[in-house]
């Protein structure tokens, strides 16, 4: 077994969940299965083989460029003036859970 | 007026003629919808108000005299996890439960300034994770033709409806195969354009190197009318592409003779049911016999597309549904005493099982130590898989395979093991992973009267090839809506 139960507890963290003692078994069990499937690609040699994050790696890039110059053709002019409005505060507080108005209401941060 | 077979042209020709005005055919769909769809279950939310106001202004201009736009008074669904200004928006899960969006997905308002009516939003899995609709959060969606089995997912509730008519055109999104495997369930017609042909602007994140909107319709004729509408460059997608959008409907008119269509034995091999394999290899032949040459190719790393994807989906799943914490909009658990406790519980109660699974996955394969082992390796093997496409295409102008292993399944069949249920998007996550356009043509049926779709993989941003081939097909097999003639 690849996943332990000590794995689950940890990733869970990482993603901001909780779940429950029942769920955590089942994810163990469903974790390997799955990364056990995956395995399989370490019967490929990538060694010389460039990630690739996304297809317009390949069409539209500057491929002589580097960095974000290689995705020059997804990028504008600054604009001064006639930028696209932002949401009006009260339209974006709309779906709030909690509110005063003015700022989305939290728990406290701060835990002691 | 008869809703069965209503198609895109017919709808608006109707209205355009005053046979029927916008207003009434929207009530009829309505009616329909209230008769038929408690046994199907694919809306979740209806948009009354803003259907109609479509509609009348779709009258006022037929009633001038003018001359419709090409969707005029066409009544469509939108799968929900497209937002809708001000009609309420869930991706099929609870934790969006009451979010009404304050803007429009692209879109879906570029298919509503070309005069279509939208009826409401469409049933699918919880943030299109799933291949059933079995994870919507809210119903299930049962399969037009057998209301035993699945629709397909997860735009179960899009083809559904199309299926059913209880929409002309819908509008679905594919990851991993979300529109071409329920149209091919259900029988009708599904494409995923080519990655940054549709803008992804209000369309809830998923994966989002490989989230596509497309068209889910009676004819391929529709799907290319929708198409003409939703594609293009839109400054609020930066992946959207700048590449001209050809007129797909005129582009329809071109033969087929003389096309090249590759067939690769990797989707014709094990694991393929034997009435699905006899109907993709009858639908090539029917190809062959109206001009198309049939050459063999060869895409040798199929075999890992399942892994690739199930690696590189989840871990841009996991980023993006990061967002989902209770603060902004959706759901907030009751009584928790820090902000960190709120962010667990308000996840914990609001995703399902198959959304916490893929968090789960794709939170491990990001994490330190598995990184490179995982998501690095994944994204490699992505380039060969992506090149195994290039290579092919440099033979054949199209590529004709199964959509999926079976025709639809049984309500309940797969859902206790989801490993399973991943291995059966075998042939519909390689369009995605390569950003290539796909399209679900109906074919034939099985001896229980299940549709079997047939898949056309065309080159990138080659849309029209797909097609006019997948038109050659659905003329030479089927009415359109999965009928054999």
């Amino acid at each position: 077994m690849k996943v332990t139960e000590k794995d689950v507890a940890y990733v869970a963290d990482l993603g901001n969940l909780e779940l429950t003692a029942e769920e955590r078994i089942r994810m163990v069990r469903d974790l390997n299965s799955i990364l056990g499937h995956i395995d399989s690609l370490n019967e490929l040699d990538t060694t010389n083989v460039q990630p690739m994050a996304q297809i317009s790696d390949r069409h539209g890039v500057d491929q002589s460029k580097q960095g974000s110059e290689r995705f020059a053709y997804a990028s504008r002019e600054d604009i001064r003036e006639g930028l696209r409005k932002s949401l009006p505060h009260d339209v974006a507080l709309e779906n709030a859970p909690d509110s005063d108005g003015t700022f989305f209401k939290v728990p406290r941060v701060i835990e002691r | 007026m008869n809703l069965d077979l209503l198609t895109v042209d017919a709808a608006r020709s109707a209205v355009q003629e005053r046979k029927t005005s916008a207003t009434a055919l929207a009530e009829s769909f309505y009616a329909k919808i209230e008769s038929d769809d408690p046994k199907i279950g694919a809306f979740l939310t209806l948009s009354k108000e803003r259907a109609m106001a479509k509609a009348a202004q779709m009258d006022a201009l037929a009633a001038k005299g003018e001359n419709l736009p090409p969707l005029g008074g066409v009544p469509v669904g939108i799968k929900d996890v497209m937002v809708t200004k001000g009609v309420r928006t869930t991706a099929g899960s609870k934790i969006l439960g009451n979010y009404v969006p304050p803007y429009d997905c692209t879109a879906v308002a570029w298919l509503e300034a070309a005069g279509a009516v939208v009826l409401g939003k469409l049933n699918c899995d919880e943030f299109a994770m799933g291949s059933s609709n079995e994870n919507s959060a809210w119903k299930l969606v049962h399969n037009p033709r057998d209301l035993t089995r699945v629709p397909g997912g997860s735009s179960g509730g899009s083809a559904a409806a199309v299926a059913s008519d209880m929409a002309v055109a819908a509008l679905g999104s594919d990851t991993g195969g979300s529109i071409r495997q329920p149209a091919s369930f259900c029988g009708v017609i599904g494409m995923v354009p080519t990655y940054g042909r549709v803008s992804r602007y209000g369309l809830i994140a998923f994966a989002s190197s490989l989230d596509h909107i497309g068209p889910l319709t009676k004819t391929v004729k529709d799907a290319a009318i929708v198409l003409r509408t939703i594609a293009g460059r839109d400054p609020m997608d930066s992946t959207s592409a700048d590449v001209p959008v050809p007129d797909y409907v005129a582009e329809l008119e071109k033969p087929v003779r003389g096309l090249r269509i590759g067939v690769a034995k990797e989707y014709l091999g094990e694991g393929l049911d034997k009435e699905v394999r006899s109907a993709i290899e009858a639908a090539i032949q029917k190809l062959a016999k109206q001009g198309c040459e049939i050459v063999d190719v060869s895409l040798p790393h199929t075999r890992y597309a399942i892994p690739t994807y199930y690696i590189v989906a989840t871990a841009e799943a996991s980023s993006n549904l990061a967002r989902f914490d209770g603060v902004r909009y959706g759901y907030r658990a009751k009584d928790a005493r820090t902000l960190s406790e709120m962010y667990r519980r308000s996840r914990d109660q609001g995703f399902g099982a198959e959304v916490k699974r893929r968090i789960m996955l794709g939170t491990y394969a990001l994490s330190a130590g598995y990184y490179d082992a995982y998501y690095l390796k994944a994204q490699r093997v992505r380039t060969l898989l992506t090149r195994d496409f290039e290579e092919a295409f440099n033979k054949v102008d199209a590529i004709a395979a199964p959509v999926s292993p079976t025709a639809a399944f049984k309500l309940g069949e797969k859902v206790d093991d989801p490993l399973a249920m991943y291995l059966a998007d075998i042939y519909t996550v390689t369009a995605d992973l390569a950003g290539i356009p796909g399209i679900s043509v109906p074919c034939g049926e099985t001896k229980n009267k299940l549709p079997i779709g047939l898949q056309i993989l065309g080159r990138h941003f080659d849309e029209s090839t797909i097609l006019r081939v997948a038109q050659a097909s659905e003329k030479a097999v089927t009415s359109g809506k999965g009928e054999c003639p």
